[in-house]
């Protein structure tokens, strides 16, 4: 699971809402496997990242050189844009667990791949 | 070397499948590179010689990289029902718009084409030799040349019923060819990882289209299944997600779909079939997932929604249920939890899949699924539809003689807010929509036959 994924990821626990995001991410294993570096799709997932998720997910990951937000100028940058793409695209979790913030509930992360299913108990109605 | 000048005529030249998809595909398209759709015949029909104006060839061009429905695009000419309606045609064609192509230093040929008849070689030749009132000043080169011109004759659609003469003739400048070579080479046949259910190339490539799928979108499948519909999106440059609620199909595990095979291979998994088209790099992440209790977090950044739910036919409609109902049938599944199996009636995903592609889709961003009819009980009112989202395609193939789906294209052109989940319960189109529900029953059982002696009984 790559980081850009956790960071479009929301807990959907029953009576949760909007406080089922940021799942925290814990790892057993993680890999880096290199991705074609396009500055144009990264420049466009910008705006679209909540940093402080990323920012605490990267620690849990103890990633290294992560910035802290977007710079002026962002989509010009491309000392930054590399820098997310190494973090968005390039880090993936393999094994490991997403927890929900509210309810405590843990989603496994299995060869790279969460499982979100629920219960109908712990569901919204 | 653009010629400032209004809007060119260009003649398509369709592929004969998949026929009420056609227009809906080159529609898109040009809305895609900024062209509008401008034609001068009401309706195509089932004809393969479509005439329309486009602003510019850049745009036609771009069109041809896209389209799997159209062969071949030529700029128009000249063109009528006779030679004689041809010739004179081609007189009133500008010249200063020939000039650039017929030039001394450069080269050409001349093809003929026929449909629905064949020629002889002396026929093809004589009408070559009466094109020759055209000021072509290059020299003739049968191998590599510069320009190619084509004459096409249309005989009709009927191979049982060939006509003496032409009904039209057209004669135009080649320019590009269309992407048709994708069906063969993405073939479902080649493919590392297949199920049941695997979608035809073609249609998968068309879909791609009719979602208006460009260069770093972001592509979601929320019923991946073996992610045929992602490797389209991927190879038109999309970045792409897929969910299944089926955690052996999205880990590549369980049972093969191929004759002679029985348990998966490592190198089957929706990963490896994008890595096998070498576009690894637009694969973002698979979920196991129930599409109707999303994991995603508020907000709008799915280009398109692209997907084929299940019909409850060859692959079982399912949500997230009681702990009572096991799934029968689940092999090598480690986790507990697939609490699986309560009956998802057909109208309530539909419902789900709607309001789901409304909040989560960008403006203007597509939702393209393909919805199961039962065709003796078919209407328009029965497709699904919100008020976020504008229909703009409604496209059917069918199934059995019975039954049938449509592919539904629909545009988001208004932001959700919350109350518009609840609208469609105030529409009387929800009671024929709970048609869907029965749609397996009516799949597989004779209703149509039941329906038959009912009417018979009913007149005596």
């Amino acid at each position: 699971m790559k980081l850009l994924t956790h960071n479009l990821l929301s807990s959907h626990v029953r009576g949760v809402g909007p406080r089922g995001f940021p799942l925290r991410l814990e790892a057993t294993e993680v890999r880096v496997i290199p991705v074609e570096f396009n500055p144009d799709f990264v420049a466009r997932m910008i705006p679209k990242v909540e940093w402080a998720a990323l920012l605490e997910a990267a620690d849990h990951l103890r990633l290294a050189e992560v910035p802290k937000g977007p710079t002026q100028g962002y989509e010009q940058d491309e000392t930054f844009l590399r820098k997310m793409h190494h973090v968005l695209l390039e880090v993936e979790v393999v094994e490991g667990t997403l927890q929900c913030p509210e309810s405590g509930r843990v989603f496994p992360i299995t060869r790279g791949i969460p499982n979100m299913l629920l219960n109908e108990e712990e569901t919204q109605t | 070397m653009a010629l400032p000048c209004s809007l060119n005529r260009y003649l398509l030249l369709m592929a004969q499948e998949h026929l009420e998809f056609r227009l809906p595909e080159i529609k898109s398209l040009l809305s895609l590179f900024g062209g509008q759709f401008t034609n001068n015949q009401e309706t195509y029909g089932k004809s393969p010689f479509w005439i329309l104006t486009i602003p510019s060839e850049d745009i036609a061009r771009n069109l041809m990289k896209r389209t799997v429905c159209a062969k071949s695009i030529f700029e128009l000419w000249g063109h009528g029902k006779s030679p004689e309606e041809l010739y004179s045609s081609l007189r009133n064609y500008p010249v200063e718009k020939m000039v650039p192509f017929l030039h001394s230093d450069s080269t050409y040929k001349i093809k003929i084409h026929t449909f629905n008849k064949t020629l002889t070689q002396e026929e093809k030749v004589k009408r070559i030799d009466a094109l020759e009132f055209l000021p072509f000043e290059g020299k003739v080169n049968l191998k590599k040349p510069q320009h190619i011109f084509s004459v096409l004759e249309d005989y009709g659609l009927d191979p049982n019923c060939i006509p003496e003469n032409p009904h039209n003739i057209y004669f135009g400048r080649w320019i590009a060819d269309g992407q048709r070579e994708l069906i063969e080479s993405y073939s479902v046949k080649k493919r590392h990882y297949i199920g049941n259910t695997s979608m035809d190339a073609g249609l998968s490539f068309i879909m791609a289209n009719h979602g208006k799928v460009k260069k770093n979108d972001i592509v979601f499948d929320p019923f991946v299944g073996t992610g045929g519909l992602l490797i389209a999106s991927a190879h038109f440059g999309a970045y792409v997600y897929g969910t299944d609620i089926d955690y052996n199909t999205v880990h590549g595990l369980g049972k093969a779909s191929r004759k002679n095979q029985k348990w998966r291979g490592p190198d089957e998994n929706i990963r490896a079939n994008l890595r096998q088209y070498g576009l690894e790099k637009y694969y973002l992440d698979v979920l196991v997932s129930d599409a109707s209790k999303p994991s995603w977090k508020k907000g709008t950044y799915f280009d398109a929604i692209i997907t084929d739910p299940p019909y409850g036919i060859r692959e079982s409609t399912r949500r997230t249920g009681s702990q009572k109902e096991i799934q029968k049938g689940i092999e090598k599944c480690p986790e507990s939890h697939v609490p699986v199996s309560l009956n998802y009636h057909l109208s309530d995903m539909f419902f789900d899949l709607l309001n789901f592609a409304a909040e989560t889709l960008t403006l203007g961003g597509r939702l393209v699924y393909w919805l199961p009819v039962y065709t003796p009980e078919y209407t328009e009112e029965m497709v699904p539809w919100h008020p976020c989202l504008k229909l703009i395609s409604n496209c059917e193939q069918k199934l059995s003689s019975h039954t049938a789906r449509r592919l539904i294209t629909m545009e988001k052109v208004k932001n959700f807010e919350n109350q518009d989940q609840y609208s469609h319960l105030l529409s009387d189109q929800f009671l024929p929509y709970q048609g869907h529900n029965s749609f397996r029953e009516k799949y597989f059982s004779g209703i149509t036959k039941r329906i038959a002696k009912e009417e018979k009984s009913s007149q005596e």
